[in-house]
């Protein structure tokens, strides 16, 4: 094997090494079309009530004396843009976000969550991710994303290749089949040739780690080539890839390796954890915002077509208080509001059970109450974009009543 | 052809020649070092030192042959953190000797920022932030430095592998508030005295520490402006765990027996003579009774009278005499020595040995590393991306004294566990599973051919100066032949067998799944 394989021969050499990595690592020659799923998780519980504001709760305004962010005002440009005669979108996501509603590919869901009652980060979006039912024995070793994954290429031959934009592999994906995870933060150039690969490869031949040596070399090389091939468009097209960074960065190359290959994918971003000092209109939750939103815009973007059999969920692990605390910041609360965005969803709602925000509506008094209950959220959106049976649904979320928002 | 470059030309060729001599395919390594080496080492033995150390060191093996198992534990429990060889003891002492007086450091910070502030020159105003945060950057690093020097070189590896645990379980992150001044002091002051002590002192000492109170929002606790953040993680994360017995009405009652701690890094405040007798100030460190809510509490059932800071004293005793405190302390510890589900009964033998000793971390450490199961579990522990770098180069230098640790730091950074990286207070996974992703995997492969072939800056002068020398990587040493040769696996062998250069066989042998697991 000295010389230099063709592509071609190299793909071959791929695609055998790649069989025994399991379902979740084929790399090439997926079909263009067919539904796409991106989950966006926030980790640290972003505070739901200022991204969406409630704006006609009285008592919002008097639970966050410095948090509470004004009411829309026709008359004034860059405040809060109100999308129904109860809710409102933060400032910061008016140029986005707001684009997308107007266009109905965006839909809210508030009162979203979980049923879990820690208020802790890690154990509440351990839940989240491993999809269970809650209060049975937890099997750290199935998270729903890769149930998902599994029913659909087990039943039938849907390719339904799955990948986390990680570092590293997050709960969701813990399952059966080995998913690839590779973080696109920052992309190096692969360092081995063909003939290291083989023999490191090798090296793990029979040992439990093989799938996860084989398919982490073969993927590196894939992302390397594609990466480049997206920055030599960005040239061509006179689009700079440095005046893009964060989020945003990420989010178009995202969109580049989903579009081409993958159908499953699963990012996080951290950041949303604010006890101290939050900001409103403008500050620290303002701006993680504004790169959120400009991410997702320009992974609608960068998905061209196929923007239209893409769906992107973006939650967080719980809301938080409604009632600001003495730090100008606020603390762990209970339900949120999950983001629901697609090409062609019926958006530009407000989607799900629904009710006032006064002071008697919180949950313990504190409190957004969740009454969509993210599992029945997403086995709907599921069930929808694969037509599952009731016995693959169950399969991905066992024990669920999927709810009916008919987004997809 | 000029006579001078076919002199050069000869003079590469010969170069090639010698080092293919060498380093033929089956014939690299040196096969001299293999007659030098004496008798093999156990392989449980090899397995159990490995694990009870960052990785062999010629050092370590000796040590251990000359006293045995038993002893030799001994001997690492009462090591001192001095144990240094000199020129490591010189650069550690270069960045802690002076004295740290947290007061002082936050009172600085604050005049200079004030002053920054009051800067009317948009452009002087950015160059002296820009200058102040690189300072920042500074200190943080040194603090890790620090922490990889020690780690490296310590022949009291076990307490060095206490630190790293300790500052793992109350995590800290360099990027919060003044925390990149105050990391270096929160490792030597606040854990490494306790790192093998009473697991009490060790919570009071982080309790206290201005790192801790910024970082979980203490310092910001007070009465009428209640912030639970640090409550909760000093159950869920430091003490019990999150099923370890404790509800909402806990976390908030903890939360109020705790308005009052916090920082004061300037004059103490005017007190109602009542309230007097009750402040506390150790550095930055103040307990303001003006802040503390004086009303009754209950906490686990049990009523907290209100004697100011004593009430937290008394929380932290009871908290650390819960039996779920025992137990989830004992299944972290080990998790880290055994790996992914630990048997129960050697987390109950353990939580006993904790709960006897009143939290005595050295004697519950003893029992676990002499523990059948810890024997048991040889060869299967999978090193996480921290003890992966450091046994590398403890192999790779065996000894010689590196002088730029950016590349480790780096490492640590790309493989994803950076030293007071960790922006949540749960600290780095302790599982397995959470480091062996196909990612992550890749990875690591290539951090192994950063350090086998030999041209990572290990050696050059801090902070990009120019080199000091250089180091190749002597992986087939004395070490090698009688710690790591006797058992390597098949496939491994034969791709050492494949390696075309000194630099590839560094790397295969870095990348086996022997340097991988312990």
């Amino acid at each position: 094997m000295s010389k230099l394989l063709t592509r071609r021969e190299w793909l071959r050499l791929a695609t055998a090494a790649v069989a025994g990595v399991g379902a979740g690592g084929r790399l090439y020659a997926a079909p263009s079309s067919g539904p796409r799923f991106l989950l966006v998780f926030l980790r640290g519980g972003y505070d739901a009530a200022n991204a969406l504001i409630p704006y006609s709760s009285a008592f919002y305004y008097e639970a966050r004396p410095t948090l509470a962010i004004a009411r829309p005002d026709p008359g004034q440009s860059g405040g809060a843009l109100a999308l129904d005669r109860d809710w409102a979108l933060a400032p910061a996501l008016r140029d986005s976000i707001g684009g997308l509603y107007q266009q109905r590919q965006v839909a809210f869901i508030p009162f979203a969550g979980t049923q879990d009652l820690t208020r802790s980060h890690f154990e509440t979006q351990d839940s989240i991710e491993l999809g269970q039912p809650a209060g049975a024995v937890r099997d750290y070793r199935s998270g729903f994303l890769a149930r998902l994954h599994h029913t659909l290429t087990a039943s039938r031959s849907t390719d339904a290749t799955a990948i986390s934009f990680t570092d590293a592999l997050p709960l969701i994906f813990q399952g059966r089949d080995q998913t690839l995870n590779v973080s696109l933060k920052n992309v190096p150039k692969p360092p081995f040739d063909d003939r290291q690969v083989q023999i490191l490869t090798n090296m793990y031949a029979g040992h439990p780690l093989e799938p996860a040596v084989a398919g982490g070399l073969e993927l590196r090389r894939e992302v390397a080539h594609s990466m480049d091939a997206l920055s030599e468009e960005m040239r061509a097209s006179s689009r700079d890839a440095l005046t893009i960074k964060g989020f945003e960065l990420e989010a178009e190359r995202i969109a580049r390796l989903m579009r081409d290959t993958y159908r499953i994918g699963f990012v996080d971003i951290g950041g949303w954890d604010t006890h101290v000092n939050e900001g409103a209109a403008q500050g620290a939750l303002a701006s993680n915002l504004t790169g959120l939103g400009r991410g997702l815009a320009r992974f609608a973007q960068a998905l061209g077509p196929e923007w239209r059999n893409t769906v992107v969920v973006v939650l967080s692990e719980f809301g938080r208080t409604f009632r600001e605390n003495g730090n100008r910041g606020t603390d762990h609360g209970h339900g949120t509001v999950y983001w629901v965005l697609g090409g062609s969803i019926d958006g530009g709602r407000i989607a799900g059970a629904q009710q006032s925000l006064e002071r008697r509506d919180l949950f313990q008094d504190r409190d957004y109450p969740v009454l969509n209950d993210y599992r029945a959220v997403l086995a709907d959106l599921f069930r929808s974009m694969w037509s599952l049976t009731p016995a693959q649904a169950e399969e991905v979320f066992p024990r669920v009543q999927p709810s009916n928002l008919k987004l997809v | 052809m000029p006579e001078r470059l076919a002199q050069a030309r000869t003079l590469l060729i010969g170069l090639a020649l010698l080092l293919c001599s060498c380093a033929g395919s089956n014939t690299y390594p040196d096969p001299g070092e293999k007659m030098a080496a004496n008798q093999a080492l156990p392989r449980a033995d090899v397995a159990w030192l490995e694990r009870a150390s960052f990785g062999l060191s010629s050092e370590s093996v000796a040590r251990y042959k000359s006293l045995g198992r038993e002893r030799y534990l001994d001997e690492q429990i009462e090591a001192s953190s001095e144990s240094l060889p000199e020129p490591i003891a010189a650069q550690v002492r270069a960045v802690s000797a002076p004295p740290f007086d947290s007061a002082q450091t936050l009172r600085t910070l604050t005049e200079r920022r004030k002053a920054i502030d009051a800067l009317a020159d948009p452009a002087a105003k950015e160059q002296a932030r820009k200058a102040l945060n690189d300072e920042g950057n500074h200190a943080a690093y040194q603090a890790i430095r620090l922490q990889l020097l020690r780690e490296i070189y310590s022949t009291a590896q076990l307490r060095e592998q206490m630190v790293w645990f300790w500052l793992n379980h109350f995590s800290v992150y360099q990027y919060k508030g003044d925390l990149r001044w105050l990391i270096t002091d929160y490792e030597e002051q606040a854990i490494r005295p306790h790192a093998l002590g009473h697991f009490r002192d060790l919570i009071l000492a982080t309790l206290e520490h201005p790192a801790m109170l910024q970082y979980l929002d203490n310092a910001q606790n007070a009465v009428g402006h209640i912030n639970e953040n640090y409550a909760r993680e000093l159950m869920e994360l430091h003490t019990l765990g999150v099923d370890g017995g404790y509800s909402q009405q806990d976390v908030q009652q903890l939360a109020r027996i705790l308005t009052g701690v916090g920082i004061n890094a300037f004059a103490p405040p005017h007190l109602k003579p009542e309230w007097q007798g009750l402040y506390v100030r150790r550095g930055a460190f103040e307990f303001n009774p003006a802040r503390h809510d004086f009303a009754p509490k209950v906490l686990l059932g049990h009523a907290i009278d209100a004697r100011g800071f004593e009430e937290v004293v008394q929380a932290v005793a009871l908290l650390v005499r819960q039996k779920a405190c025992a137990r989830y302390i004992s299944r972290e510890l080990a998790t880290y020595y055994v790996g992914d589900a630990p048997p129960s009964r050697l987390i109950e033998a353990m939580s006993v040995t904790f709960q006897k000793t009143d939290g005595d971390i050295a004697a519950t450490l003893r029992t676990l590393l002499l523990s059948r199961e810890f024997g048991a579990a040889s060869g299967t522990l999978f090193k996480d991306p921290n003890r992966y770098v450091l046994s590398a180069v403890r192999l790779a230098y065996d000894g010689r004294t590196i002088t730029n640790t950016r590349p480790l730091s780096d490492w640590l950074n790309a493989l994803g566990e950076a030293p007071f990286g960790r922006q949540t207070p749960d600290g780095y996974p302790l599982t397995a599973t959470y480091w062996q992703s196909p990612g992550q995997m890749s990875r690591r492969f290539e951090i192994a051919r950063a350090i086998g072939s030999g041209n990572a800056h290990l050696f050059d002068a801090e902070d990009g100066g120019v080199s000091s020398g250089t180091g190749f990587p002597q992986l087939s040493n004395r070490l090698y032949y009688e710690a790591i040769e006797p058992y390597l696996a098949t496939n491994t062998r034969a791709a050492l067998n494949q390696a075309n250069s000194p630099q590839e066989w560094n790397t295969f042998l870095l990348a086996s799944p022997e340097m991988n697991y312990e």
